[in-house]
């Protein structure tokens, strides 16, 4: 199907948010934590609580805290007078965000305080979801003491220590700035300026946590990175920061969230994550984003992509109440490549607001967006998409696939494509489709042994198939159980 | 030895239940046992064996099907099906992105009791051996189920799913009047491989070809919901050789005579 060459955009889609799904990464030196194996301590005695509501006190409160440079904390107070200005985007977006009430939030809670989290204090709903998908007794045991254990983590470190040696820098976004500022100060906030939009003014003014990697010249990081984000005291880390740097032809692979333990007694998560791949460079950033339904999850990401770069956002929410991503690559290098493959499951009371952006901005660039979203029950998925090509480049390719998948009467699912392209030396292909799973499939399923709910989830996990196989194995595994869980209490 | 049992059954669509289209049938099969059902279309051939397997469409208003004597019609479709009752459809439903082998499979673990894991070596060894006796390719179970199948493929995925599971009952809907000869032949090998003391069939058919292929030891014929006669296989072809006007006859002819007699 040839698109126009000029759509009509939505009023404005430069919300691209996500949080998330990446939640915290808890540091903080202040409070003694070791990052490195077996040599951490952890002082239950100090307690770091910015209290609730935001002002420049709590914005001075943190900076303090984490001992940082005059210009970090310059750019959280000037971030924080944008995030004030910035009206919320519901002229375009849910009205539901007004619901979030930024009083009530507590933005800055270090672990200084005696650990809480037990599994008894877990909310059932989370523990039963862990308990049914087979988490081992170990991880379970870790998660209660998650203080006390946070960063003992030995895989991450060894990796950790693997990379190093390759002089990969692998740290969070306090001691990034503190130790290696030549190399991040750079591209702080430079994919995704602070006013980007009203939460990425808000994570600039309050971030706290997030990985921030730097990979060398020519160096391939053979395994993935992984991060293991734990909530570790209740709000901590839910503007977490992230920013990936691949150097001149170097290659990464980032994971992060997933299907690892994410509980929160807040609200509200708001992440900006920033991807800077240089020449030839090759980054791949997988999420799998399963928040509790009570989070709104509002988080901004966007990768640049110089000449021969490559960058492919794996996208997969499964939870939260509202999420509201949309990954975005900026070609702006010739021959660039963009990708975003993006899965998302809508059950009762939960709206999945996602999509993808891909800025043309060289000659011979190409992105590939294929988004596939599942409405159950009342669930609502909304896929909004931009792809920009302007008239003076040559030569770009896009391709873009949007699947909905429909459960019940009375879900929903709505597309909003928004294709500019200008020029005449340029190839671009929408595909959508809407479908329902009909009773004579269930039937089928049905007849031959399977249960109404084991056939529902098995015509999901197919529809969703041919991404879920792009995702490394363990996640694609726990993918699968996820939806397998989602399902189950979706008919009857 | 197990019986299917249908008991004076009525079945009508969910919708309309009050016009039935299966009027007081009766009809019981005992393992080792093929039958087959003729009739004109619009008969209720078809809507007898979804109704049987549990279709929501479809409403049972009386009678009964008993399966090993137990009644089946509080069971939901997967439970009668697990109970071992099969129905190849006439028209089976395609499942994108789900290959044979793992739907296949999801219905075998569908039998086991509950935290039994089923045993994948196990699993892929009986599936290859049911494959090379029914002659189907390797590659056949990698594809999604029944997407673009052709009409002969869309049997082989039927027969083979029958093979795997082995029902005590199937009940084989094979009116389409459109199957070819390749298809034909495909179901009546694979029912004739399968055949034995321990499956019953109850085949339903429009033409009398595919009783070239599957002998069968009964033959009835259906007419306006009901069973108006049956016999053994001669009766398929005295049927071929005096079309169904003749049973029609027979049947307007013995309802005057009843008249007469009343």
């Amino acid at each position: 199907m040839q698109p126009p060459t000029d759509t009509l955009a939505p009023p404005d889609l430069n919300f691209d948010s996500e949080v998330g799904d990446s939640a915290s990464t808890v540091e903080n030196p202040t409070v003694g934590i070791d990052q490195s194996v077996g040599d951490f301590t952890y002082d239950v005695k100090y307690a770091f609580d910015a209290g609730s509501g935001l002002n420049e006190g709590v914005i001075r409160y943190i900076s303090d805290v984490k001992k940082e440079a005059s210009w970090i904390l310059d750019f959280r107070l000037k971030a924080y007078q944008t995030f004030l200005e910035k009206p919320m985007p519901t002229h375009w977006a849910t009205k539901d965000l007004e619901n979030i009430d930024f009083n009530k939030i507590r933005y800055y809670l270090s672990q200084g305080q005696k650990p809480k989290r037990t599994w008894d204090e877990v909310p059932d709903d989370i523990k039963r979801t862990f308990e049914r998908l087979g988490i081992p007794e170990q991880e379970r045991k870790f998660l209660a003491g998650v203080e006390a254990q946070f960063d003992s983590e030995a895989a991450y470190s060894n990796v950790k220590d693997i990379v190093a040696k390759q002089g990969v820098i692998f740290c969070n976004s306090t001691e990034a700035l503190r130790e290696h500022p030549e190399i991040f100060r750079k591209w702080f906030g430079k994919v995704i300026p602070t006013g980007d939009n009203k939460f990425s003014a808000l994570n600039s003014a309050v971030f706290s946590g997030g990985s921030f990697i730097y990979v060398p010249k020519g160096v391939k990081v053979a395994m993935p990175l992984q991060a293991y984000f734990r909530i570790n005291a209740e709000n901590f880390g839910q503007f977490e920061r992230t920013l990936i740097i691949a150097d001149e032809g170097a290659e990464v692979t980032y994971m992060e969230g997933c299907t690892a333990p994410k509980f929160s007694t807040s609200t509200l998560h708001s992440a900006v994550v920033e991807l800077v791949a240089l020449k030839g460079a090759k980054i791949q950033y997988i999420t799998v984003q399963n928040w509790a339904p009570n989070v709104f999850n509002l988080v901004t990401k966007r990768a640049i992509a110089m000449e021969d770069a490559e960058v492919k956002w794996i996208d997969c929410n499964i939870g939260s109440r509202l999420t509201m991503k949309y990954p975005g690559v900026i070609l702006k290098g010739k021959r660039a490549r963009g990708e975003v493959i993006s899965i998302a499951l809508a059950n009762d009371g939960q709206h999945q607001d996602t999509g993808a952006k891909m800025i043309h901005a060289a000659d011979d660039t190409t992105s590939v967006i294929v988004a596939k979203s599942i409405s159950v029950g009342q669930g609502r998925s909304t896929y909004r998409g931009v792809v920009h090509i302007p008239k003076h480049l040559k030569g770009c390719k896009n391709n873009t696939e949007c699947d909905a998948l429909l459960i019940n009467t009375n879900s929903r699912t709505d597309t909003y494509p928004a294709i500019v392209v200008r020029g005449d030396t340029h190839a671009v292909q929408h595909e959508a489709s809407v479908s329902k799973v009909s009773e004579d499939m269930i039937f089928y399923m049905q007849q031959r042994g399977l249960t109404e709910a084991q056939a529902m989830s098995l015509a999901v996990n197919g529809f969703v198939n041919d991404l879920v196989r792009q995702f490394p194995m363990e996640y694609s595994v726990e993918l699968k159980r996820l939806i397998d869980l989602e399902m189950e209490g979706s008919v009857g | 030895m197990p019986t299917l049992e249908i008991r004076d059954l009525f079945v009508a669509l969910a919708a309309t239940p009050d016009k039935p289209i299966v009027k007081g049938l009766n009809l019981t099969i005992r393992t080792g046992e093929v039958h087959a059902i003729m009739g004109p279309n619009g008969t209720g051939k078809s809507t007898l064996s979804k109704a049987i397997a549990g279709h929501p469409d479809y409403v049972i208003t009386s009678g009964d099907v008993l399966l090993g004597g137990k009644s089946i019609l509080e069971m939901e479709a997967d439970e009668r099906a697990r109970a071992g009752l099969f129905l190849a459809f006439q028209y089976p439903s395609e499942i994108p992105g789900v290959s044979i082998a793992n739907f296949l499979r999801a219905a075998v673990q569908a039998r086991l009791a509950e935290g039994e894991e089923i045993d994948a070596t196990a699993y892929y060894k009986r599936l290859y051996s049911k494959m090379d006796l029914l002659k189907i390719d390797r590659k056949f179970t990698s594809r999604s189920v029944n997407e673009g199948f052709s009409g002969g493929e869309k049997k082989r995925c039927e027969i083979l799913q029958m093979a795997m599971l082995e029902p005590t009952f199937s009940l084989m809907d094979e009116t389409d009047s459109g199957l070819d000869i390749d298809a034909l032949r495909i179901v009546a090998e694979g029912v004739n491989l399968m055949r034995g003391e321990k499956l019953g069939v109850l085949l339903i058919t429009h033409y009398q070809r595919l009783l070239d292929y599957i002998v069968p030891d009964f033959v009835h014929v259906m007419y306006d919901g009901r069973i108006v006669k049956s016999g053994d296989k001669t009766l398929a072809l005295e049927l071929e050789a005096k079309g169904y006007d003749w049973v029609k006859q027979e049947l307007a002819l013995s309802a005057s005579a009843a008249v007469a007699t009343a």
